[in-house]
């Protein structure tokens, strides 16, 4: 397993160190502006983009009228991300280049943290401090008390910054706080991770299980598109939510689960599978290890007994088990992608990966495919310094299966007070909003205080720039090169990015912002190319294509090298788990001391009166980064409270009224929220959609519309193997009128 | 040639792609719509059934907007598209108020705005931009006189609907069920 954990950390750095020769890259004629691009006989109303409003990074192309102005963005037809259909948030992304709130120029900060008070600076002086601090800090404390949080296309050159700087506490919050169960769980079991866009061969299953997935509202468009194309081939869609999800509408069987009982179900289902011989014999023979353990562990486990935990009818269970033994191997238990509820949730996911083992659905047509991705060259770049500790060294022995540093726990790390192995005085922040992202937002705030340097990189005005000592603007993605999209799919391909439009205001790419921060700190020859642009030339060159062709089609895809897009009869898979086979019975969370075989455990319930707070996405907003975006909040400006109607009858609560939410903790939302009556909801649960409540008042279209989330998540469940943090065990119950509001607050 | 459009219920999960696309395609201003989102929910918890609708102007064969239009304004361009001639609109709102299905706005220019099914795109060969965008594909578009369009053979295959149809307006638009 250790072999393979290094092996998906090199593939995360990206930036690799593959040697090429010296000054092949000297000559090269360069685009480096929209202007430059007219000049070549390309089309010229339309420029190549992919798309950052979520991690989907559909390609497509950006439209411009004839003066100039960016008009509309649609796919690219080639694309396989999007087949050229945009979803609402990418068709909406123009008004993330319009947004009149965001930051235009540099800020430093010149009261006290969280004061709010910046002076305006030039990218000159704001980067000369952001450096002489970072030096600072690192000849005093060492260069790993500093760390990174990132997200988003940034993330590659801000982690190569960080890397040759000398620190690996580089976190994105797509880990513990959303995919990373998921992603250790599967590697566990298969020994390769699900990927991004997940390698789920929708298109051609015959029978789709969603547990908690809500595809639909969250707008992953390839599989939308593919559970669309299946609806219209007549595909089974099993769907367990306490909510009536938009999925649920769509499904056959809708199975209206207790919350924080979905394991229970998992294990019943594994029992009619086994003990009826559903079960698919061959592949569990040849490529499985563990089974007859796995058989005796889930003996007791039938219908009944999770009848009484989970809600779900005997009967239901054993039908839903039959469906998808019928559809074997084109079934697709879905392994989901926020994932991160109950704190248990790698032992979750192993259950549903195990359950695709049993039907036999990984490297199968209609189940999972292999994917394939597109190598493209990196430019030569010095050795990165070994970093003298890691996040792990602060907590020895904490989570020690998580592949990827966990960004709750260098939170951790940043508080004295928790006596860390070293302590974290610094964190740069690149694209992600950590008031937001992270739960427990009063233990972000103990940490914020205690550091000696907040750098925040944003297009917008997002809370945490509010917390920082200096503020980056960013240019918005249209205004912008990133690095080519080399994604896995189905068909390796490679999408160009290039900007739409100049940077608007006083902002500056990702890349010239990480290179200009190098050059300060000496580390200019890990940044070997000054414009992004010349770069992909180069990369494009050794690939046999220019950035010249790339201007003209966006999207270039290619073969596969063989054809094993699935298993071919009789394969010899060797998985790249410890014993090589796809592991049913986990020997390496046995020996980390974890359960090898998922178990279900009782979750905490509500007391009388409060409700499980269970949230979610909406297609037409990603997390609470577009809550201001003026086409996307045109579509929702604010989010609702799901309340059953047994519920609003007890409490009088009427449709359309507003009310405040307060948590076990006594925690009450800053702002007040709109309820909506509904049947779709569980009466011992209220949902609602994550991403609302901003409290920074210059993000004017959102501030203070609905409530948030994440300020109700004060109580995280962590899951011990990875760090995840499980956010679904919060109650909350209805304030309904102001006074009290205030006297409680 | 008589121009349709069919919305599948079973599978628009209502993203709102279509609206966010018709406002940058038609620069239709923010805080108006041309087309828009309808979710009816029926039954009681768990029996519950969903439907989702994406909604606009019916281009209706029969339609009250074209008839109560003082200055010709609202009339019928080919193919039975229902048009609103800005030049000759005076913005009296009556085409708004006799509208059964209130797929009208006043726009903020002083005229009355509405979907046009994309005329400006369908002379050139595209779809509308709601049915071009619809990651669900759920967006059918076509000549109801071709019966070999994807309209014509779907509304064939499948069972539909229209809103309203005891207006009498015959409504262009369906909606597979």
């Amino acid at each position: 397993m250790a072999n393979r954990r290094q092996f998906i950390k090199l593939s995360f750095m990206g930036a690799g160190v593959l040697a090429v020769s010296s000054g092949a890259y000297g000559a090269i004629k360069l685009l480096s502006s929209p202007e430059e691009v007219k000049k070549l006989k390309v089309d010229l109303i339309r420029t190549p983009t992919y798309c950052e409003v979520c991690f989907w990074k559909c390609a497509g192309w950006v439209y411009k009228t004839s003066d100039g102005k960016i008009w509309k963005i649609v796919g690219n037809d080639e694309d396989q991300h999007c087949n050229g259909r945009f979803c609402p948030r990418g068709t909406g992304g123009v008004g993330m280049y319009y947004d009149e709130d965001r930051l235009k120029t540099p800020m430093i900060r010149v009261k006290e943290r969280g004061k709010q008070v910046f002076r305006e600076a030039s990218w000159d002086e704001a980067l000369d401090l952001v450096a002489g601090k970072m030096k600072e800090i690192s000849s005093k404390y060492g260069a790993e008390s500093l760390a990174l949080y990132t997200h988003g296309s940034g993330s590659t050159y801000f982690t190569n910054l960080f890397k040759a700087f000398g620190s690996s506490n580089i976190a994105e919050p797509s880990y513990a706080q959303c995919r990373g169960p998921r992603d250790e769980a599967f590697l566990a079991t298969f020994g390769e991770e699900v990927y991004s866009p997940e390698i789920t061969d929708i298109r051609d299953t015959k029978c789709l299980v969603l547990i908690g997935s809500h595809i639909g509202e969250n707008m992953h468009n390839g599989q939308i598109q593919e559970m669309s194309d299946a609806i219209d081939k007549g595909v089974t869609i099993i769907t367990v939510d306490p909510r009536f999800s938009t999925a649920a509408g769509k499904s056959r069987f809708w199975l209206p689960i207790k919350p924080s009982t979905d394991i229970a179900l998992l294990l019943a289902w594994m029992h009619e599978i086994i003990y009826n011989d559903y079960y698919d014999k061959k592949y569990v023979e040849k490529y499985c290890s563990g089974f007859d353990k796995l058989k005796e562990h889930v003996r007791d486990f039938t219908p009944e007994w999770a009848y009484g935990i989970t809600t779900i009818k005997p009967d239901l269970i054993r039908k839903t088990a039959k469906e998808m033994a019928d559809a074997s191997p084109a079934v697709i238990v879905h392994p989901g992608r926020h994932v991160t509820w109950y704190g248990d949730d790698t032992q979750r996911i192993r259950a549903i990966a195990i359950l695709n083992a049993l039907l036999g659905s990984w490297g199968r047509r209609g189940g999972f495919y292999r994917p394939a991705k597109y190598d493209v060259p990196s430019a030569k770049i010095p050795k990165y310094p070994d970093p003298k500790k890691t996040w792990m060294d602060a907590f020895p022995g904490k989570f020690p299966i998580a592949s990827s540093p966990v960004s709750n726990a260098i939170i951790d790390a940043s508080i004295p007070e928790n006596k860390p192995g070293f302590l974290i005085r610094g964190w740069f922040i690149n694209g992600t909003n950590l008031i937001s992202s992270i739960p427990d937002q009063a233990n972000t705030l103990k940490a914020i205080q205690n550091l000696d340097l907040i750098v925040s990189v944003d297009t917008m005005p997002m809370e945490i720039t509010g917390w920082a000592d200096v503020i980056l603007p960013e240019c918005t993605y249209l205004e912008r090169y990133d690095m080519l999209r080399v994604s896995p799919h189905r068909k390796p391909a490679i999408a160009l990015r290039m900007p739409a439009a100049e940077p608007k205001n006083n902002t500056r790419s990702g890349y010239n912002i990480a290179r200009g921060l190098a050059v300060k700190l000496g580390l200019e020859a890990f940044f070997p190319f000054e414009k992004q642009e010349e770069l992909l030339d180069w990369q494009l060159k050794q690939t046999g294509s220019s950035l010249e062709e790339m201007v003209r089609i966006g999207v270039k895809t290619f073969g596969r090298e063989a054809d094993d897009l699935y298993f071919s009869e009789n394969e010899n898979v060797t998985f790249s788990t410890d014993s090589g086979k796809i592991e049913l019975y986990s020997k390496s969370f046995e020996q980390a001391g974890f359960d090898p075989l998922p178990k279900y455990v009782a979750h905490e319930e509500p007391s009388d009166g409060y409700y499980r707070l269970i949230y979610g996405r909406a297609p037409m907003h990603t997390f609470g980064r577009t809550s201001n975006n003026p086409n996307l909040t045109d579509l929702m400006h604010e989010n609702t409270v799901w309340v059953n109607p047994k519920v609003s009858k007890v409490w009088g609560l009427l449709a359309g009224q507003y009310i405040w939410l307060k948590n076990q903790d006594g925690v009450i939302s800053n702002f007040k929220i709109k309820v909506r009556i509904t049947e779709r909801i569980r009466w011992d649960s209220v949902y609602m959609v994550h991403g609302f409540g901003h409290s920074q008042k210059q993000m004017k279209r959102c501030f203070g519309k609905g409530a948030s989330d994440t300020q109700m998540i004060t109580k995280v469940m962590t899951d011990p193997l990875m760090g995840g943090t499980g956010m679904r065990g919060n109650f909350v119950t209805f304030v309904t009128n102001k006074s009290e509001q205030e006297v409680v607050s | 040639m008589r121009y349709a459009m069919a919305v599948d219920t079973r599978k628009c999960v209502g993203c709102s792609d279509c609206v966010v696309a018709c406002q940058t395609e038609n620069n239709v201003p923010i805080g108006f719509c041309r087309d828009w989102v309808v979710e009816v929910m029926d039954g009681t918890y768990p029996q519950l059934e969903m439907e989702i609708r994406s909604e606009r102007c019916n281009h209706c064969v029969n339609a009250p907007c074209v008839r109560c239009c003082p200055t010709g304004a609202s009339h019928f361009a080919d193919g039975g598209i229902v048009l609103v001639e800005r030049n000759k609109c005076i913005g009296c709102g009556a085409c708004i108020a006799s509208c059964p299905y209130d797929a009208r706005y006043p726009h903020p220019s002083g005229y009355v705005d509405k979907c046009t099914f994309c005329i400006h795109r369908i002379k050139s060969g595209l779809k509308p931009a709601c049915a071009a965008v619809c990651p669900t594909k759920c967006i059918y578009f076509g000549d109801l006189d071709d019966p070999n369009s994807d309209i014509s053979v779907v509304l064939k295959k499948r069972k539909s609907k229209t809103l309203i149809p005891e207006a009498g307006t015959k409504p262009q638009l369906y909606f597979l069920i």
